[in-house]
């Protein structure tokens, strides 16, 4: 691994038009990203769909829901609760979220209406209104990590790392989630929703929100009625006291990486993990590869891995390491927001895409 | 004026597979269907123009190497988002084992 800093103007990440604009003139918007070369046979075979790893998954993912859950409601009021809360949690805050992605993706079911119903469940859970979130993922895929273009950027820089370790248990995702859907339910998009979401969507996201906030209301009126904060810790949230996993998961896909580049090498992480995290996250620990072809569903990760790390910088072995690798990075960063982990490609790998540009 | 163009043998595009085809300044995608039968599109897709030929043919189906973005290649129709634009289609034939897409000047 070595470590890089460069010399740019500080960071300015609003979806502006200006941003973009510069983002363009740069070459980094819309371009054409490096892409390790795979025999399309083969890369037919790893593309290819089907129902039974995601219905496997999913009902697993749905009994263990539902029976943690059940036994959330049959122990309130006992300590005994306790263990049930953290599984139901993790469950619904953080398997969601990547549910949410595979299936938006369409690639987790061969089958469409599979993965629009598993789509829309996740988006409730994980408080994403399922039509901007939508546009602004295929907009993460256009535009990784590039700066005033990428709506997804996790940690900004230089990192506000009290905001990080406070959405450990939701506390700013969960406010801007909340926020975001109030004022759709108001027929409000805000600006950088407006920046990716085009206008025959809008109206339908707007839709999508009343929804959710109808169910929210409900979850609500339930807990006021029934004097209990049993319908919270069921329905709402685990959004914020178990997406630890998803936040943990989460930071390690570009975190502390180089931003705009146009080589997902550069800026994205594949992190070996435990198969409990894995199950709960459905692979996208293989992120580099996900992001270089996103037709290649979670199931075929592994593969896909096997086949191309001799052109990727190594996997970092395990959670902790990829941690061990990016907490130094953020706390560098926050004295100079320029610097970033570049790590070292094997011998047998095509050289990095060297187009670094400011921005 | 309309011409008839080679583009390839018809063995040269495996059965629900698809190549790109480059004419001109102009991109086409070249599709075998599962039964058999040639069809043609624009080749590259409407939400971003990403070349369709890198993708994934299910069926009567090419899914966009991009966003996952569809599109029925039989009639060019937009299916799933975030591909909202058609693709435009072009006739096909198959003469003395060539693969010929028909394009107007
Ligand atoms: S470029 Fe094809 S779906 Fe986005």
């Amino acid at each position: 691994m070595t470590t890089v800093t460069t010399d740019i103007p500080p960071r300015d990440y609003q979806l502006s038009d200006k941003n973009a604009q510069q983002a363009f003139d740069r070459g980094l918007a819309s371009a054409e990203w490096y892409h390790t070369d795979v025999d399309r046979k083969v890369m037919k075979a790893l593309m290819k769909r089907s129902d039974g790893p995601a219905i496997r998954d999913t009902l697993i993912w749905l009994c263990l829901l539902v029976a943690s859950g059940a036994g959330v409601i049959v122990l309130w009021g006992s300590w005994w609760v306790l263990p049930f809360v953290l599984i139901y949690g993790v469950l619904y805050g953080s398997a969601c979220d990547a549910r949410w992605h595979e299936c938006g993706h369409g690639t987790a079911f061969k089958t469409a209406w599979m993965n629009d119903a598993v789509y829309q469940f996740a988006s409730f859970l994980v408080m994403r209104n399922p039509v901007t979130w939508r546009w602004s993922h295929a907009r993460h895929h256009t535009d990784t990590v590039i700066v005033g273009r990428d709506a997804e950027i996790a940690v900004m820089r230089p990192p506000d790392l009290l905001k990080v370790v406070l959405n450990f248990v939701g506390v700013f995702d969960v406010w801007y989630s909340m926020k975001a859907l109030l004022l759709n339910v108001g027929g409000v998009l805000q600006e950088h929703e407006l920046s990716f979401v085009p206008e025959p969507e809008q109206g339908k996201a707007v839709a999508a929100a009343r929804v959710h906030v109808v169910i929210y209301a409900a979850t609500i009126v339930a807990a006021i009625v029934l004097g209990s904060w049993l319908p919270l810790i069921l329905i709402g949230g685990p959004r914020a006291y178990g997406c630890w996993h998803m936040l943990m998961t989460g930071l390690l896909q570009h975190g502390g990486l180089a931003d705009n580049v146009t080589d997902h090498r550069l800026n994205s992480r594949t992190v070996l993990m435990n198969p409990v995290s894995r199950f709960i996250y459905w692979n996208m620990n293989y992120h580099v590869e996900h992001h270089m072809f996103p037709m290649v569903p979670f199931h075929a990760l592994p593969q896909l891995h096997a086949l191309i790390k001799h052109d990727l910088p190594a996997a970092n072995p395990s959670i902790w390491d990829g941690y061990a690798e990016m907490i130094p990075a953020f706390l560098r960063q926050l004295r100079n927001e320029d610097y970033y982990v570049r790590r070292e490609l094997p011998p047998t790998a095509k050289p990095y895409r060297e187009d670094l540009r400011e921005i | 004026m309309s011409d008839w163009i080679d583009v390839c043998a018809t063995d040269d595009i495996e059965e629900e597979d698809v190549i790109r085809f480059d004419h001109g300044i102009r991109s086409f995608a070249i599709y075998h269907s599962p039964e058999g039968e040639f069809f043609a599109t624009d080749g590259l897709c409407t939400h971003e123009q990403v070349h369709l030929a890198d993708g994934l043919v299910m069926d009567h189906t090419i899914e966009c190497p991009k966003h996952n973005g569809q599109f029925n290649y039989t009639t060019g129709k937009a299916t799933r988002l975030p591909a909202c634009d058609h693709l435009g289609t072009y006739p096909v034939r198959v003469a003395g084992g060539q693969v010929q897409i028909q394009l107007s000047e």
